[in-house]
């Protein structure tokens, strides 16, 4: 290792100077690789990338429209036992999320235990009126969750935030361990990894198993894309080729009597089950924005009287806002009896006086959120920031506290990265992709985001963040 | 298959045979300017290389006087100009990346790789790019994702829509060309027989990449009558208008059996290529060729709609 590991966070690979087992296979490829073929292996990897056109599209900032996430070809590892724990972590989770959306949209019985306070559900800006006392088939209301992870040490996971609407990145869990076997099958035959291919199969099964009561026969998928101009437009045509589903836009599906149908070159076609990459408010411009342009005129007529599903279902958002995030530890415990397998980081809510005072207190120490941003974009990272960030952040809590929540910096574990000067620990997160249909299925594996500057905590693309290949191993 | 798939892979048809058939122009244009120029007709062959391409308006504005350095900004990189080959390169592009999951990667590796190539060209001095390779670059990425289609696509509905895309909008390019130099063929106009308008029948053939291949079907002497024949009715050249519509046909037909119902689009080919069947080069002078040329670029026109109004729209028509 050509740095010494800061010891104040958990190195992945390295443990008081010897490796953990489950990066032991990796040591010799790493101290064997010459400085020339790895330039060449990444050369060769970019190419790859640019030519399968795994790009996420940015307009309107001038530049190279097709961008590439930097891809690190290092890869990050868990052992079978650690994974093992996760995945029970992450199945219980999803679970009581679904558990919550069904009840919170039924008779909320949550809300009645006084367990969640009602004004933090039935005021939440996501909290969708429209689809009240609508039961979903098999009551799932998220077939994909994202659940975000970071690890702290050997065995402390801390969940970050859970999506519930359209998780995504799960186009690079698949092609960067393609790329990976493609460039080094060596090491997939010295390691037993576990592969995670059998995503495409398993999230049409799971979109097969939610078709509405009223559809007999093969159910028709489809995924609604907004279109190519969309950064994730890559994924969307990716997953359609990977599950043989059509990939449709608002403008290809129009609604008559019953059902949504799709124009084909025979005609219509009725669709059943639509996995929709595009936001709720852009749905159905009937219901929801009336200047969608993107959606489906009286899609949600259809949904409500069961003649298609939608996956997520609109109103899934409010499960994973960011301040019910804090009560999901409880859900667990209320749906389902159980301890929750996961921990939450301790979060300060800063609407609530008491515990806003601690954090305007505290701010040059805390991670600072708000409450409905996302991509790393409008948060405060303190331990990072000058004076006059803090200043300018304090201020802005002071302005509208109830969009603002706070947690302690944690201490994201590391993992060996390629870098300009060699190999060095750069922080890592983990985004496992949990599919909730009739049953509930994870593939070994998930997004690993790496943040490649020096010392930076943000793994986030838009904020120089790149990706890695997740390896679980096989017992 | 979606309507919308559908239009773009005929898009993507279309586009790259026009890039083509302007990458033919250019290089029809650089050899007409090495002739000195005698009037009559266009003065100046770069006008009517502009008024085949439909674009002569457009450029006198942007451009003013038709001299080379112009003409190739215009017809190979200017984005403003829809038909221009670096538009029709990356509009090919970008229907092929909507439609990403109808073509196989092959193809969209070609589509792709053209597309970045057309970009370093466009960063690149334009002195160190003369004309001849600007053209071959088109003739050779266009026979790129062409060959790529042939040998990689399923042949299902989608294969026939881009097959379609490709025969209406080379029909079109064939009578528009022909249109334009109509009068080289009328065998009043006065420099009949001089060296220049022998010159200019040869133009023509190999504007359609047709001059060698006319020599292998005709042989002897170049007459107007027997370029007329070639272009228009024989089956053996596969730029004839009767060749494109046959494709036309053909790919209609197997649509026709694959979705069990025939369509109005049918009957407009049908319409046509019986015409052209019963069709005699001497009856098609005597129509007059510019009336002949007018009416076939029109029926193209409302054939296209009618594909459109059939398939397309995902209502049956």
């Amino acid at each position: 290792m050509s740095k010494a590991a800061d010891p104040r966070y958990f190195n992945e690979m390295e443990d008081g100077g010897a490796v953990r087992a489950p990066y032991a296979g990796l040591q010799d490829w790493m101290q064997d690789m010459p400085v020339e073929l790895r330039t060449l292996k990444q050369h060769e990897a970019e190419k790859l990338f640019r030519r399968i056109g795994i790009t996420f599209a940015v307009y309107g900032e001038g530049g190279d429209p097709d961008r590439l996430i930097p891809f690190d070809m290092f890869p990050r590892v868990f052992s079978a036992d650690e994974w093992r724990k996760l995945e029970r972590g992450i199945k219980q989770r999803a679970r009581a999320l679904n558990a919550f959306l069904c009840d919170v949209y039924g008779r909320g019985e949550i809300v009645r235990a006084g367990r969640i306070p009602d004004k933090l559900v039935y005021t939440n800006e996501a909290y969708e009126k429209a689809v009240v006392g609508i039961m979903p088939p098999k009551g799932v209301y998220s077939q994909i969750v994202g659940i975000d992870l970071v690890r702290v040490g050997p065995d402390e996971f801390y969940v970050l935030e859970d999506n519930c609407r359209t998780p995504s990145g799960v186009s690079y869990m698949l092609e960067n361990r393609e790329i990976m076997m493609r460039m080094f099958p060596q090491l997939f035959q010295k390691n037993r990894i576990a592969p995670v291919e059998g995503y495409a199969r398993a999230l049409k099964r799971t979109l097969h198993s939610v078709a509405p009561k009223k559809c007999d026969g093969e159910p028709c998928a489809v995924i609604l894309t907004p279109g190519h101009f969309n950064s994730a437009y890559y994924e969307h045509t990716f997953l359609a080729d990977m599950m043989g589903l059509e990939l449709v836009e608002g403008q290809d599906l129009f609604v008559e009597g019953d059902f949504v149908w799709m124009k084909t070159t025979e005609g219509p076609q009725k669709v059943d089950v639509i996995y929709r990459r595009i936001d709720d408010a852009f749905l159905d411009p009937l219901c929801f924005r009336p200047d969608s342009m993107l959606g489906v005129p009286g899609l949600m007529n259809v949904y409500r009287s069961g003649g298609v599903t939608i996956c997520s279902a609109p109103g899934a958002g409010v499960a994973d806002d960011k301040a019910i995030y804090t009560y999901v530890p409880e859900m667990v415990r209320f749906y389902l009896g159980e301890e929750p397998i996961l921990r939450n980081v301790p979060t300060w809510q800063c609407a609530r006086p008491d515990e806003r005072k601690y954090v305007l207190e505290h701010l040059p120490e805390l991670v600072v959120k708000e409450v409905h941003g996302s991509g790393g974009y409008g948060m405060l990272v303190g331990p990072k920031s000058t004076e006059g960030q803090i200043e300018a952040f304090r201020s802005k809590i002071e302005e509208r506290p109830e969009n603002y929540i706070a947690q302690p910096t944690l201490a994201l574990s590391t993992c060996p990265s390629f870098v300009e000067e060699g190999v060095a620990p750069r922080h890592v997160d983990l985004r496992p992709f949990c599919l909730v249909g009739e049953e509930i299925e994870l593939v070994p594996g998930g997004l690993t985001r790496v943040a490649l500057k020096e010392g930076s905590l943000v793994v986030n693309s838009s904020q120089g963040g790149g990706v890695k290949d997740t390896w679980v191993l096989a017992e | 298959m979606l309507s919308r798939t559908a239009e773009n892979l005929f898009w993507i048809g279309r586009y790259l045979e026009r890039a083509e058939a302007n990458a033919r122009l250019l290089e029809v244009g650089a050899r007409n300017a090495l002739l000195p120029n005698i009037g009559g007709g266009y003065r100046n062959e770069w006008e009517s290389v502009l008024v085949a391409g439909g674009t002569y308006a457009a450029f006198r504005e942007k451009y003013g006087d038709a001299v080379q350095r112009n003409i190739e900004s215009h017809m190979f990189f200017d984005k403003d100009n829809p038909s221009s080959i670096l538009s029709c390169v990356t509009a090919a592009r970008e229907n092929g990346r909507i439609v990403r999951t109808a073509i196989t990667g092959q193809v969209w590796d070609a589509l792709n790789g053209a597309f970045q190539e057309i970009r370093e060209m466009q960063r690149t001095e334009r002195s160190q790019l003369p004309l001849a390779d600007l053209t071959d670059w088109t003739m050779r990425t266009a026979a790129l994702v062409r060959g790529a289609t042939q040998v990689s696509m399923l042949r299902n509905d989608g294969f026939q829509f881009l097959r379609l895309g490709y025969a209406v909008e080379r029909a079109d390019n064939t009578a528009r060309l022909l249109d334009v130099k109509y009068y080289v063929l009328l065998p009043e106009v006065t420099y009949v027989g001089t060296g220049l308008d022998n010159y200019q029948w040869t133009t023509l053939l190999r504007a359609l990449s047709s001059y060698r291949a006319f020599n292998h079907a005709y042989g002897g002497e170049i007459t107007a009558w027997k370029i007329a024949e070639f272009l228009i009715l024989n089956t053996q050249c596969p730029r004839s208008l009767l060749s494109c519509v046959s494709e036309v046909n053909e790919s209609l037909d197997v649509l026709a059996r694959a979705y069990h119902r025939t369509t109005g689009a049918q009957t407009e080919v049908r319409g046509m290529l019986g015409e052209l069947a019963e069709a005699r080069v001497d009856d098609i002078l005597r129509e007059g060729l510019h009336e002949f040329l007018q009416r076939f670029i029109d029926r193209t026109r409302r054939l296209a709609e009618a594909i459109r109004a059939s398939y397309l729209t995902g209502r049956i028509a």
